[in-house]
């Protein structure tokens, strides 16, 4: 049997929101989980959501701007990390104005996404694209530096070329790793999906919502929100994990 | 097909000092799918030797040639076989295998059998669906001579690719590529500073000095095959080799270049 210690600390602190909401007695500072539940029992109905469309229409829209903006992002850093990994000049070249705009958070953009791209999905594209670009680049450097010189030399002696080499030897010898930059990366660009959604002048996704709700004192509906988007974070980070497991077990047993 | 090595000497720069000398006017003829070891100990360049004639190196002065043909960048015909493992983790053993003829433009169905055969011919077809990390240090390598076998290279060059091994599974690999050698007539070119394994392997035995490395003497092996390490003829030609090994760190100035027939 499965020790219970996990479940201990979510079923007291479930029955302790239920005791406090009971003794506070106000649904908007902390609302009985009797009225969030029916939210999450109907994730197809935009009843429950202040007619802003159902959760799920909400939690599609906001997928779709991160899907959007982690893609650019992924299209650009691997073949740019590749590109670094592999040229002493282009890593030279970038590696100054990289770790000069890597600590500024994907949020401090927003006034200047706003300048350029006006309201709308570019800007939020935009966004998500910063969030999810530097943890792709730096894990591909990383993966393509972590390539055995012998593994590129064998290649040499059998005959392979340079584009050989690069699709057959550093490509799939550096894909664990790259792979773990885009789990991080599209944590980090869900993450910064539901912030740039309270950009003004959106009108879905479920970074709106939650905001929508605040506006009329729906807490319930705050949380219920908040909880799609937790799961919806696990989810994607399980698909990562699991293609992890699948495809590149070999980086872990290989000795 | 014969490898020629003229003058080669490499030098390496060291900032604010003067070159080193890696290697110092190596001459050196081989062919005629004979089995060749270059003996020496660590720090003389033996290893460097190899990179360069695999074209993975350059010469300071000096040439290689295939045939007459200068060689500087690795050639199809010659095939390095590294002393660390080097197989493709991610790949199973038989696709490590096809990995030269993939490289080739051979399909990949006709390329997993030639695969096969290979791997039969080092004794692991069963292990064909395995990963190399399911392998041991010994299989390893015999995968990588698979590898290098399937593209039929005229020449393998073998950098100490038993050195990692432990005694017993160097002594029974040692056996074992003796029987591929006789089985599929290649020239070999073996890097290694076991004086035991040189004797053991070669029909010439190549002794450099170390730093820099310059040949100290090369010496025709007289032992008939199949060897056997306890005879005393054996005993004979190792304690020579030893001797000379042992004069070469004493008198750097050496016969160099002699050829000595026993």
């Amino acid at each position: 049997m499965r020790s219970p210690v996990p479940l201990l600390l979510p079923v007291l602190l479930i029955v302790g929101w239920e005791v406090a909401a009971y003794i506070i007695d106000n649904p908007f500072i902390l609302p009985s989980l009797t009225t969030v539940i029916p939210i999450l029992l109907h994730p197809f109905s935009a009843e429950y959501t202040l007619g802003t469309g159902s959760l799920m229409d909400n939690a599609a829209v906001s997928l779709f701007r991160v899907a959007s903006g982690f893609a650019l992002a992924a299209v650009i850093a691997i073949p740019l990390g590749i590109g670094m990994g592999r040229s002493l000049f282009l890593n030279d070249f970038l590696d100054a104005t990289i770790e000069l705009l890597r600590p500024i958070p994907p949020l401090a953009w927003v006034p200047l996404a706003l300048a350029w791209f006006k309201i709308g999905f570019v800007s939020i594209v935009f966004i998500i694209f910063i969030g999810a670009f530097f943890p792709i680049l730096l894990n591909t450097i990383d993966g393509v530096k972590s390539i055995k010189r012998t593994w590129v030399e064998v290649a040499g002696t059998l005959g392979a070329r340079e584009t050989q080499v690069l699709g057959k030897v550093i490509l799939p010898g550096a894909s664990p790793t790259i792979w773990t930059g885009l789990r991080v990366g599209f944590g980090i660009a869900w993450m910064c999906v539901v912030a740039a959604e309270w950009l003004p002048g959106i009108t879905r996704g479920l970074g709106y919502l939650i905001l929508y709700a605040y506006n009329f004192g729906q807490t319930n509906v705050i949380i219920a929100g908040m909880v799609v988007i937790g799961v919806i974070g696990i989810l994607i980070d399980q698909v990562f994990k699991a293609g992890e497991r699948r495809w590149f077990s070999w980086r872990s047993l290989d000795r | 097909m014969t490898l020629t090595i003229r003058h080669l000497t490499k030098e390496f720069p060291v900032p604010g000092k003067e070159n080193i000398t890696a290697l110092s006017d190596i001459n050196l003829k081989v062919g005629n799918k004979e089995f060749v070891s270059v003996l020496g100990p660590s720090g003389c360049g033996k290893t460097t030797l190899l990179r360069i004639i695999a074209g993975l190196d350059s010469t300071t002065f000096g040439t290689i040639e295939l045939d007459g043909e200068i060689i500087d960048s690795p050639s199809p015909q010659m095939v390095m076989i590294f002393q660390e493992y080097s197989l493709y983790p991610w790949r199973t053993v038989r696709d490590n295998v096809t990995f030269g003829l993939e490289v080739e433009g051979m399909k990949k169905p006709q390329a997993r059998e030639v695969a096969l055969n290979y791997l039969h011919l080092v004794g692991l077809d069963e292990f064909a669906e395995r990963y190399p990390y399911e392998l041991s240090g010994g299989m390893r390598q015999r995968v990588a001579v698979a590898r290098a076998l399937a593209i039929e290279p005229q020449i393998l060059l073998m950098d100490e690719p038993f050195g990692a091994l432990d005694a017993q599974t160097r002594n029974k690999l040692q056996k074992e590529l003796l029987e591929i050698w006789e089985q599929t007539r290649k020239t070999i070119l073996f890097v290694t500073h076991s004086v035991d394994e040189a004797v053991y392997l070669s029909d010439r035995i190549v002794v450099l000095t170390p730093r820099p490395g310059r040949i100290r003497d090369i010496i025709v092996s007289p032992l008939p095959r199949p060897r056997d390490r306890t005879s005393p003829e054996f005993a004979r030609i190792r304690r020579y080799v030893l001797d000379l090994i042992d004069e070469s760190g004493k008198a750097k100035e050496g016969l160099r270049g002699q050829t000595s027939t026993l």
